[in-house]
Formats: structure tokens, sequence, C-alpha cells
């Protein structure tokens, strides 16, 4: 059985078929891949892992649980963090207490300690800014730790982005066009740490990406998306040269 | 300046950052505790409301300015408070009993008001929360054999430990400060733990919220309590302040009321919600000023400029009218509101900041370090 994996997944609006009937499977460890042309239906599987959109029809499985049916906040707890295409960070609070909210899925402490302020509350936060503080050393985050999100600039909110999902300690991370709005030097960067995650931390990776130079380095395997369908599946360079991904690319 | 060098995640975790703060909230908690003995029985009459007032202002910052949830409808939490209280009162229930008990019962309403409120956002929450609040006016005025309508309850001064509390005694105002106090500091405590993270999260974005394992719905209900709650608690002390308690005092104005509190203050701070209740509370005292001896000075400055005694009287008169005019005081709350939003979003505590700053960094301060900059990364956002 595979780790992650998608049947027949289908999302309609009304009479467009944003994502019809995908199936695509991902293994512990590997970093998967999701390209296409704009309006593929890429960021709408995300959307429909992360259930910000019910499925039409279809199931998704994590670690042979069907999670079709999971309420979105479970989505987080049981593994699974996201990035998102156009930043969603809390803009009005620090880098820091941004990274503490990935931390969520990890708390638990109740109400009344929390007014309170008990010693378990405190050991809590303690271990939390730990976890935090190593994520933050992972991606060079130091500089900007007590900063507002809403004077930084957007490279830095695409890090932070990334570190708020590791700070959830996920499983398995969906990054969707980590690299879009980066310029050359921070999508090298990128690329290390997408395969640092991988090897160091562990993490499965399903990303979609637009950055075919990103893709080539890091995936180790690739789907073409088209008007919702699978054109083909496979390594970075079997998909790249396969016909109907060329033609819907280029035109036939 | 001064450089906080930080050594421990504790440093980030406690309440005070460093000494100075211990120091400066010290002093004026010491003031606050002697004041009784400095003050007129007027000015500490005023100083009640400002606790009564701060308190609410807090409970509605946790909602408005922390969780994004916007409220009209606060003062009918203030009222379930008060009439809990002068319901129970009757009974000869005793007064830490009925205390927690108005609370309690506010949060548990306040939890129902949040659940149809989860489909709801901005301007249409708004509406529903006036509409909670017309609803609880209108029971209050009709469920006479509870509530005794229009004719109002009696609130009898507070038995606590055998002796009798008046509401214009020190102990009062103590028992005042002292609900504010243990309101602020339990709410910078949830503000420091991952609810009040939760809170802040969901304001900001709900859908970055959800995906990160927040329990949207959940803790929109969290809020609403824990904001109805406190709201409960200061409602019991505001019946016993004004010993009657009629449904005309629970009206939307009032509602308005608290949310000038917090956004004169300061929308997200809790230093916002005290300031704005000192605010809201100096206002009166500047519309009786107005309407007593504003008409006298203007006429005698027309006097000076030499106007005739005649044409003096008649400027007198005409200031008069206008300062006893009806709806001057809704007219000035709403003349208020603009010119803050307009000019000073961040409240008198962000105007504080500034000033702070300045002195901070004298004599290199710039004036474009406020300045409002236009933000150009703005994205479309998934709901």
């Amino acid at each position: 059985m595979s780790y992650f994996r998608a049947e027949n997944l289908s999302l309609h609006f009304g009479g467009l078929k944003a994502v019809d009937a995908v199936s695509f499977a991902v293994e512990k460890g590997e970093i998967l891949s999701i390209i296409g042309p704009n309006g593929a239906g890429k960021s709408s599987i995300f959307n429909l892992i992360s259930r910000i959109y019910p499925p039409t029809s279809g199931k998704i499985f994590f670690e042979d649980q069907d999670i079709t049916q999971q309420p979105p906040y479970d989505i987080a707890r049981l593994g699974i963090a996201r990035t998102f295409q156009n930043i969603e960070l809390f803009e009005n609070a620090t880098v820091l207490s941004n990274l503490l909210v990935g931390r969520h899925r990890h708390s638990s402490t109740q109400l009344w300690q929390e007014l309170l302020f008990m010693p378990s509350v405190r050991a809590g936060e303690k271990l939390h800014r730990r976890r935090v503080e190593q994520v933050i050393e992972f991606l060079d985050l130091e500089p900007y730790r007590d900063k507002l999100i809403s004077g930084l600039p957007y490279g830095v909110r695409k890090v932070i982005e990334l570190a708020r999902a590791l700070c959830s300690e996920p499983k398995l991370i969906l990054l969707d066009e980590p690299s879009s709005g980066l310029n050359v030097e921070e999508t090298d960067d990128m690329s290390f740490w997408i395969r640092d995650m991988k090897s160091e931390l562990g993490i499965t990776v399903l990303m979609v990406e637009h950055d075919m130079t990103l893709v080539n380095r890091v995936s180790d395997r690739v789907i073409a998306l088209n008007y919702g369908r699978v054109l083909a599946m496979g390594s970075p360079s079997e998909v790249q040269h396969h016909p109907d991904v060329v033609a819907a690319y280029l035109g036939a | 300046m001064r450089f906080l060098f930080k050594t421990d995640y504790e440093d980030d975790i406690r309440l005070f950052p460093h000494s100075g703060y211990i120091y400066t909230y010290g002093l004026l908690l010491a003031v606050l505790l002697i004041a009784p003995y400095l003050l007129s029985s007027y000015l500490m009459s005023q100083l009640v409301f400002v606790c009564i007032y701060a308190t609410v202002g807090v409970g509605l910052m946790i909602l408005t300015g922390f969780t994004g949830q916007a409220s009209l409808g606060h003062a009918a939490f203030l009222a379930i408070g008060a009439y809990t209280a002068a319901y129970l009162q009757q009974y000869n229930v005793p007064f830490p009993v009925y205390f927690l008990a108005a609370g309690l019962l506010t949060g548990v309403v306040g939890a129902l008001v949040g659940f149809p409120a989860l489909r709801l956002q901005g301007i249409y929450l708004v509406i529903a929360t006036i509409s909670f609040a017309f609803i609880v006016e209108e029971i209050l005025a009709r469920w006479e054999s509870v509530t005794h309508g229009n004719e109002g309850m009696r609130v009898k001064t507070i038995q606590l430990l055998g002796n009798s509390v008046s509401r214009d005694g020190p102990v009062f105002y103590y028992l005042c400060l002292a609900v504010l106090v243990l309101t602020i500091v339990g709410t910078l405590n949830l503000l420091r733990s991952p609810t009040g993270r939760a809170f802040v999260a969901i304001r900001d974005s709900e859908t970055a919220a959800r995906s990160m394992g927040i329990n949207v719905a959940l803790y929109k209900v969290k809020s609403f309590a824990i904001s109805a709650a406190i709201t409960g608690f200061a409602g019991v002390l505001f019946a016993h302040k004004l010993s009657f308690i009629s449904p005309e005092m629970f009206t939307l104005q009032l509602s308005i009321e608290f949310i000038i509190v917090i956004l004169i203050g300061g929308t997200f701070s809790l230093h916002g919600a005290v300031l704005g209740a000192i605010f809201l509370v100096m206002i009166d005292p500047f519309l009786t000023y107005l309407k007593d001896d504003m008409p006298g000075v203007i006429a005698g400055v027309a006097a000076t400029f030499g106007a005739g005694t005649e044409r003096a009287a008649h400027i007198q008169d005409a200031v008069a009218a206008f300062a006893s005019a009806n709806g001057l005081k809704g007219a000035i709350y709403g003349i208020i509101i603009v010119v803050f939003v307009l000019f000073e979003p961040l409240g008198l505590y962000g105007r504080w900041l500034k000033i702070k700053l300045f002195f901070q960094l004298f004599p290199l301060y710039k004036r474009a370090t406020f300045k409002r900059q236009k933000i150009y990364v703005k994205s479309e956002r998934n709901r």
C-alpha cells in the first residue's frame, strides 16, 4: 500500500471539471512534483487534500486511513502541512508567533490552565519554542524572529510560510509553488531546503511547481496535469519528453 | 535606549520584559491603591466606572481586537450579567456565588450567540449581534415575572463576609479594580498560550489557521464565550454601582460606547481597552462643562472683543441651545470615531508608543518612522 493515495479524485464546479478522476500515489520519503499549464487543476488538488473544498467524488488515503471526510483541522493533526500559492501568513503577528501557531497541533493544554498560565503551559511553551528555534536555524530565519510579517519582503514571507509548515513536524508536506516570486538565488536556497527536508527531516514532499529547473533538481517523480486529467507520470525527464506533455505546453 | 539581551526562552514568555515594567506598573498600582484617600468621591465614582468599562473593553478586545469578530451586542451581555445578579440577590444568594453565576451564565449565552455567528463575517456579524442585543432588550422589558419589565430592578448593596459594601466606598472600588486586574492578567496569560495565538490566527487568515490544525469554529465559540463571560462579570459590578437597572440602560448606544472604548484606545492592545475606558468616562464631564460653563465663557470672550451686552447675551443663548441639544452626545461619539479611524487608526495606545519612541530615540527620531505605507503584497483569500 502506498503512503498517500488519491483515487479517482474529482472536483466539479457546475460543468467545469477542475479535477477529473485523478489517481496518484506518493511513496514514503519521496519528492513528487505536479506540473501543468495554468488552470490544470494543480492547486485544486491541494485544496482537496487540505479539505478547503470537499471532493465531488473520489477518495483520499493517508497512511491507509480514509481522510476524505475528515474535517479540515484534522488534516494537520494527522501530519499533513501545507503552504499556499499566495502566502497566507498572519500579517499582524510576529514571525515567532506565526511559527508558534504551526505548533498548534502539538498543544494539549486546557483553557483554564492557560488562563492561570499553569506550569504545564509554561513548560509546553518552552518546548514549542525549542522546536521553533530548530526550524528557524534550519531555514536561516534568525534575523526576523521579532519582526511583524506586514513589514517583510515577499521572499522572506515565502520562507516563513515554509517554516510554519515545518513547525508542525509534518509527515507529508504540500508545497504550492514554493518558488513563485523568488529570484534565482532564493530559488536555489529553496531547492536545497526541499532536498534537506527529505534527507534530514524524513518528510515526504508533494509539490506544485512551474519552475522546471527546480522540478528537475529535486523531484523523484513528476505528474503532468492538463484540464484536470493526468497526462503523464514518471521521472522528470520522461515526463518532459512525453508527447502529450509537449503538446499541452506548446500546442500540438 | 535600553538593549535587552535575551538568554533564555523565558525572556519571551514573562509578562514584564524588564525591570522597568515592574517599577512602572508597581507605581501605577500603588497610586491606584491609595487613590481613595486622595481623590474626591466624585472622581472615585468616575474611577469605578473606568474599571468597569475597561473590564468590558478587555472582553470586547478579545473578541474584536484579537479574534477579529465584530460585536455590537455587548450591552446585552452586560445586561444579562446585571440582571442575573439582581435576580439571584432576591433569594439571598451570597455575592461570590451570584457573581460567578452571572459570569458563567453570560459565558454560556455568549457561546450560544457564537454558534450562528460562525457562518457570518464582517457587516453581517455586526447585524446579527445588533439583533441579538435588541432581542435581549425586548426580553428584559417583557419578561416581567423575572425582570420587572420597564419598572426596572433595585440592586441591594453587596454583603461580603458579613459587612455591607457601599457602592461609593473604597472597598467597592478595590473590588472593581481587582476584577479588572485579574481580567487583564488572565487575558495576557491567554494571549501567550496556544489559545490566544489561535485567536490571532483566525483574525488574520481563517484558511491558514485551519490548515495549521486550528478548529476555527471551536475557537470562535470560545472567544465569544470568554468575551461574554468577562462582560457578564462587569455587568454585576455595573448593576451594583448604579443600584438600579432597567432595560433602557442597555441600549445600542451602550454597545457603541464599548466599541469606542476599544477603537479609541487602540484595537490590538489591552492598554487600549484601559485608555479607551478613561477617554469614554471623561466625555460626560466634558459634556457637562459644555453645557454649564461654555456659553458663559464664549459670551465673555465675545464681550471682550467688543460685542455689546445684548449681543453677548444672544451668543450665550445660542451656544447654550447648541450645547444642550438632544443627540449632541451621539454626534460627538460619531465625530470621535471618524476622526480616530482617519487619523489615528492605532488609537491612543498607538499615539503613546510613538511618543515613547520619540523620547527613546531623541534627538534622532524621524518623522517617517510611522508613515503609513501602501501595502502591495495583497493576495486573494480563499474562504
